[in-house]
């Protein structure tokens, strides 16, 4: 099931042409707000008719301004998680979950009732009038009623955006078995790097209505280029590490992939798969392999590209094996220790730098 | 006795024109509030001044206009006694005027209601599946409820006390059109009929509250149903 979306729209001076492909597993949009992420959504869920272009999905026409074809939102079998849940006021939890059931075709795939509910942790809820519920409870059953609708695609726009901290940790794993359940695609409407580090395979990177930039989380976050949209502080790779080593209490060792990581604080399994998100700032570069360092983490690396930026600050790709990590120094330290792409060099994380949340399955 | 027998046929005929005046005017009501709370068209000002319009125009203008049209001899009126519906000097046309002047109380209650749900309600019932009609059964009008209790008991108190319009259309027969305002003013005229016309003020004092007191009740009940 692929989503295609080629569109153009211009409302109160603001113009939207954007064109990307969305296919299995989660496919962010990521951007700004004012950079046209919700009307994309919102024009894809068939709430808004675009200027111009064509959205398809699986092979279906949703949307053709120059044929004239614009399908109802009610028949586009998009399920929608919507930043303020929008869950029914006058239906408790049961109802407003079996909402949209009725409406799915017989036989159409999905996980059945049962395996939603578990996943999302919804039985306890049942009864309960929205009203009553905490903002991640509410979050979980709009997913939950747009799942028992069996979508084709689910859209989430910012759901997790008006949660604090706390709830967005505490229904980041909800999202994750979410999508390694498999079971439809997901496009994610977001402005958080951090989610996107945490659950996204694919990533379209939108400014002032326009894709910059679309591709694999991996390529994209760890481009220098990216630094500068992301924003210094947030900027950053993320890693697929393979837990080989596992210390409860101490550092577990993860493999990369062309090197190994030392991290306290790892839960998973001994085999497990898990992404790491290490922010660009909090890598150092060295040209010789620091001796009597209190970090734990020193990666010979070869220097990939070299990005100077409008500050004193510049972004370089590492290239540690198959991995790729992105680190940012200053100009200074750039020109002292002369780097250039295609220089051998040490990559140093310390063990603590990597935050608990942004350690994802 | 014969001025109490006239007293209960009033009210009952009363009860009958207001509830006939109501069932029939809320659902024209229902869909005209929703045309104007949330589609935008050419002549929207033009559809609210109109349905506003028995508000502000004098009651027996109002149910001389309704003599023009659907008298015997108006343009409708014609029309319709050909398949047998006759509105002129009878209890239907007190009905009709009672619906036409309770009207724009009902449209202005539920049209404030519809205006207070979130649209964004109704676009989350579509992409669930539900289309139009379904997304307004199973979310516009549940969340509604309150407003439509409003509008009407506000549609039928109002015809309970409708007199200019009904008087000037369909006269004061009575047993046949003489309501209840009509009975009052007729028994005002008669010399020895002040005490037939204040027990009919009490009795329309307290149909009016009773009324009043139920829609309040229901409504309380209502929004507790749809946790407003």
């Amino acid at each position: 099931m692929s989503l295609s979306v080629d569109i153009a729209h211009r409302f109160d001076g603001f113009a939207l042409e954007a064109a990307f492909e969305a296919g299995s597993g989660v496919t962010a949009i990521f951007g700004p707000s004012g950079s046209g992420k919700s009307t994309i959504g919102n024009a894809v869920a068939g709430l808004l008719r675009p200027d111009r272009g064509r959205i398809e999905l699986g092979g279906d026409v949703l949307f053709d301004r120059a044929q004239g074809i614009c399908i109802a939102a009610a028949r586009r079998r998009i399920g929608v998680v919507f930043q303020e849940g929008r869950l029914f006021p006058h239906l408790d939890v049961a109802r407003n979950i079996a909402f949209g059931a009725r409406y799915a075709p017989a036989g159409a795939p999905g996980l059945d009732e049962g395996a939603i509910m578990a996943m999302l942790g919804i039985e306890p809820l049942m009864a309960r009038r929205p009203r009553s519920l905490s903002g991640g409870e509410k979050q979980r059953v709009a997913i939950a009623r747009a799942l028992l609708m069996r979508p084709r695609l689910l859209l989430m726009d910012e759901p997790l955006a008006a949660l604090d901290g706390p709830r967005k940790d505490e229904i980041l794993p909800y999202l994750e078995r979410l999508r390694d359940s498999g079971t439809v695609p997901i496009v994610y409407i977001t402005h958080s790097v951090a989610e996107i580090a945490r659950l996204a395979d694919r990533i379209v990177v939108l400014r002032e209505g326009r894709v910059l930039r679309q591709g694999d989380i991996t390529d994209v976050l760890s481009d220098p280029a990216m630094v500068p949209l992301i924003g210094v502080r947030e900027a950053g790779s993320v890693l697929i590490a393979k837990v080989t080593e596992r210390s409860p209490g101490g550092l577990s060792r993860l493999e990369i992939g062309g090197g190994t990581l030392r991290l306290p604080g790892i839960e998973a399994e001994v085999g497990q798969t898990l992404r790491v998100r290490v922010l660009a700032q909090d890598v150092l570069v060295s040209l010789a392999r620091p001796e009597g360092l209190s970090s734990r983490n020193i990666l010979p690396a070869v220097v990939e590209e070299i990005r100077r930026g409008d500050g004193p600050g510049v972004a370089l790709s590492l290239r540690i094996g198959e991995a790729r990590l992105l680190a940012r120094i200053t100009a200074d330290a750039l020109e002292d220790l002369a780097l250039r792409p295609g220089m051998d060099c040490y990559a140093v994380l310390k063990a603590t730098a990597v935050a608990r949340a942004d350690i994802g399955s | 006795m014969t001025l109490d027998a006239a007293a209960y046929d009033a009210l009952a005929l009363s009860l009958k024109v207001s509830l006939v005046a109501t069932l029939f005017s809320l659902p024209v009501a229902i869909a005209v509030a929703w045309l104007l709370a949330r589609r935008r068209f050419p002549g929207h000002a033009l559809v609210s001044a109109l349905v506003h319009l028995p508000l502000v125009l004098p009651p027996v203008v109002t149910g001389y206009l309704l003599l023009l049209t659907f008298g015997r001899n108006g343009a409708v009126g014609g029309l319709l006694e050909s398949l047998g519906i006759v509105f002129a000097f009878r209890w239907t046309g007190a009905a009709l005027a009672a619906g036409v002047m309770g009207f724009p109380l009902m449209v202005r209650a539920i049209r404030l209601s519809i205006e207070a749900v979130d649209p964004r309600l109704e676009e989350a019932a579509a992409t669930l599946g539900a289309g139009r009609w379904a997304g307004f059964a199973r979310v516009t009008l549940p969340l509604i409820g309150p407003g439509i209790l409003a509008g009407a008991v506000m549609g039928f108190a109002k015809a309970m006390g409708e007199f200019g319009a009904t008087i000037t259309f369909v006269a004061n027969i009575p047993g046949q059109t003489q309501t209840l305002p009509s009975a009052i003013y007729a028994f005002l005229q008669v010399p020895g009929g002040e005490g037939a016309a204040l027990r009919l003020v009490l009795l329309a004092s307290g149909v009016a509250i009773g009324a009043v007191l139920l829609s309040e009740w229901l409504a309380r009940r209502m929004a507790a149903r749809i946790g407003a």
